[in-house]
């Protein structure tokens, strides 16, 4: 396939050779594995590397070691999560074709929300188990009616027409999701708590329960990682490449749903991680999807893990959650993101 | 921006066709204006004599021209009035400010509330409230002063080789999704009896109105709706694209400025004194060009719209449903069915208006 010679540059510029690709993946690898030991010390307790390493195996005499058996399910948990957003995002943004794209802006997060504060309030669900199938639902439903919304009329799905769709939608959720709490005073503090995003207080039931999920979704995107390259050339071009588009456009975009119904489900509401991760993860390894999912996976990972660490520094001896810590990072890339773009292509 | 419908009989000169288009279309304006200033008038009215305990109309008329009626005095004079002044000067700001932004950035989602105008007044009160403490009039002062500080600051971000209004909104969009996490973290710190009182202020409610909140509404009412409208005609123009406006005489930038600190100057006083009532802003301009048709300018006939939204809504909110909801919950529930009916339609014709 000949590349036209205008986005000939563009192409050299974003293709990036094997090694530096397995380079970049094993730094990002290591990366991780020191912020998650990183957080097990960090906390209101710091704790030294000699009870770390005995209480991860098995010991549990002294504070501590307690201290970092509370902590380890809080590291797992937000290395899945962290992944599980990093992927959900790159995926969106390949579907969409769609620079903005992130659960956070499109909606979906509040749409999970809204399904999760309905099951507490009329079912009466208290565990993470109940909210888990609500909150993929309502990622679901908001996702498929957001992309339906924002791509209506001429010129499809532009990022414009997506963000204003994803903004209206979310304000007129959480709408709802105000009058559903409002005349309930008994389910206020479990729903106020439930609207910010944080891994704290979890317990490693919680990550066995979204461990299937994220496997799931995981496996669905990276089998239509080939099929979002092709879909990056444009509708057209990706069907005379033999790809069924809509085929490959619904498998990844319910891969991607899953991912982030099940992460906001146990974590709550966490924006703009999905927005900067798969960003950060183009500019170093490049375009093709084969190797961003898994690279935006692990650095996502990484990303989360450490905005959890920071919310337990800065706001000692209280906590920050880690849903509020992505958006004051997360918003102002963003902007960065939108004020590069030429107004043409927005 | 659409194109006159062809007409069936062909005039016989263009410049009289217009001319007669043009006397239609005001013509529309004016009975549009009139029928909403007496429904406005109709449901003020009716807010003053329906509660608890029912007035009839001539004990109403008796308190407000300041005659002293035992019981109604009180619960008409002293509750209800200030109540129903503050909702249709409210209503009046937020229809304005709306339909201001909504001509300006060639969007109608573009209002104020979606992307993140009066986000900034929010935060600041919620600050307020929670972190100092502060009573009713240092929160407004304080609210008064982020809504337009943020507002420039919206500005400025998308301001590269002139603002382009896809830029203000996305970034709009940024801007407020960073300050709702700023909310959500000052609710997570507040004690249970500042969280009650923020959460009230967060759904906009008209709970506990009097004339120390009304006044200052009141003057900014004065004082800025006509400097809006005095800008309508350079703004219709705006409406046209830049180039073309820049080429007619306008200059867009300036213009731009100048309606931005207007309209946010009347939203920051709005919700100041009542809270971010959701979707007000949002809907009243939509359903006025509705209602007027193309033409004419729909700022007037927005703030009345904006107006009967909130005093229905208020109404209604009080005594049409079990629980006593505040006027922000119920505006909102109204509003989001009409707003995804809205994007629909825009995205389907890719109109703007």
């Amino acid at each position: 396939m000949t590349v036209p010679t205008t986005v000939e540059s563009t192409a050299a510029r974003l293709r990036r050779s094997t090694h530096v690709r397995l380079l970049w993946m094993c730094a990002a690898l290591v990366l991780v594995v020191a912020l998650m030991i990183a957080s097990i010390m960090i906390g209101s307790r710091s704790v030294d590397l000699g009870d770390v390493l005995a209480a991860l195996g098995g010991s549990a005499t002294g504070f501590d070691q307690a201290a970092v058996a509370k902590r380890i399910p809080r590291t797992l948990l937000a290395v899945c999560v962290g992944a599980a957003l990093g992927v959900s995002g790159a995926v969106m943004q390949g579907v969409t074709r769609n620079p903005l794209a992130d659960p956070g802006i499109l909606g979906v997060n509040t749409g999970a929300s809204l399904a999760v504060v309905i099951g507490i309030a009329s079912f009466g669900l208290t565990s993470a188990s109940g909210y888990i199938w609500f909150a993929i639902g309502g990622a679901a439903i908001t996702s498929v009616f957001v992309y339906a919304v924002g791509s209506l009329g001429r010129q499809g799905a532009t990022p414009l027409k997506l963000a204003l769709a994803g903004a209206a939608t979310a304000a007129a959720l959480s709408s709802f999701i105000s009058a559903v709490v409002l005349p309930r005073g008994d389910i206020a503090d479990l729903a106020r708590d439930w609207q910010i995003g944080g891994v704290g207080g979890v317990t490693m039931d919680s990550v066995e329960l979204i461990l299937p999920f994220l496997a799931g979704g995981f496996l669905l995107s990276i089998y239509c990682a080939p099929g979002l390259n092709a879909l990056a050339l444009g509708d057209e071009l990706a069907a005379g490449l033999g790809q069924h588009v809509g085929l490959t456009r619904a498998l990844s975009a319910a891969g991607a749903v899953v991912l982030c119904g099940a992460a906001t489900a146990v974590a709550g509401p966490i924006g703009f991680l999905g927005l900067v991760i798969p960003h950060a993860c183009r500019l170093l390894i490049g375009v093709d999807h084969r190797w961003l999912l898994p690279f935006s996976a692990v650095t996502g990972a990484g990303l989360l893990t450490a905005s959890d660490s920071l919310g337990r520094i800065v706001a000692r001896p209280a906590e920050l959650d880690v849903g509020i810590l992505t958006a004051l990072i997360g918003a102002p890339l963003f902007i960065v993101i939108v004020r590069r773009q030429k107004v043409r292509s927005l | 921006m659409s194109p006159t419908p062809t007409r069936s009989l062909i005039p016989s000169t263009t410049a009289e066709a217009v001319a007669g288009l043009r006397r239609a279309r005001t013509r529309r304006w004016a009975s549009v204006v009139t029928v909403l200033s007496v429904l406005v008038i109709a449901v003020f009215v009716a807010s003053l004599m329906i509660g608890q305990t029912f007035y009839p109309i001539d004990e109403v008329a008796r308190v407000v021209a300041g005659q002293q009626v035992p019981g109604a005095s009180f619960t008409v004079g002293r509750l209800r009035l200030p109540r129903a002044v503050l909702a249709v000067l409210v209503g009046l700001c937020f229809g304005l400010g709306g339909v201001t932004f909504q001509t300006m950035l060639r969007n109608p989602l573009a209002s104020p509330d979606i992307i993140g105008i009066s986000s900034g007044a929010s935060a600041a009160a919620v600050f307020g409230i929670v972190t100092l403490g502060l009573g009713s009039t240092g929160v407004s002062v304080l609210a008064i002063v982020a809504g337009l500080g943020v507002a420039l600051l919206i500005y400025a971000l998308a301001f590269k080789n002139g603002a382009a209004g896809i830029r203000l909104i996305l970034v709009g969009i940024g801007i407020s999704s960073m300050l709702t996490a700023l909310i959500n973290w000052e609710l997570t710190r507040a004690a249970q009896w500042d969280l009650q009182e923020a959460l009230r202020w967060l759904a906009g409610s008209l709970n506990g109105a009097n004339w120390d909140a009304v006044i200052p509404v009141l003057i900014a009412l004065v004082i800025l709706s006509p400097l809006l409208i005095g800008q309508s005609k350079s703004l219709s123009i705006t409406q046209l694209g830049d180039d073309t406006a820049e080429a007619l005489g306008v200059g867009v930038s300036r213009t731009r400025l100048f309606v931005i600190v207007t309209a946010v100057g009347l939203i920051a006083f709005a919700t100041a004194a009542a809270g971010p009532v959701a979707f007000v802003a949002f809907l009243s301009g939509p359903i006025a060009a509705r209602l007027t048709g193309p033409g004419p300018s729909p700022l007037i006939p927005a703030g009345l719209v904006g107006a009967l939204l909130v005093l229905t809504a208020d109404l209604v909110g009080q005594f049409a449903l079990g629980t006593r909801y505040p006027v922000g919950v119920v505006t909102g529930i109204l509003g989001a069915p009409y707003l995804l009916y809205l994007i629909i339609r825009i995205n389907r014709s890719g109109g703007s208006l």
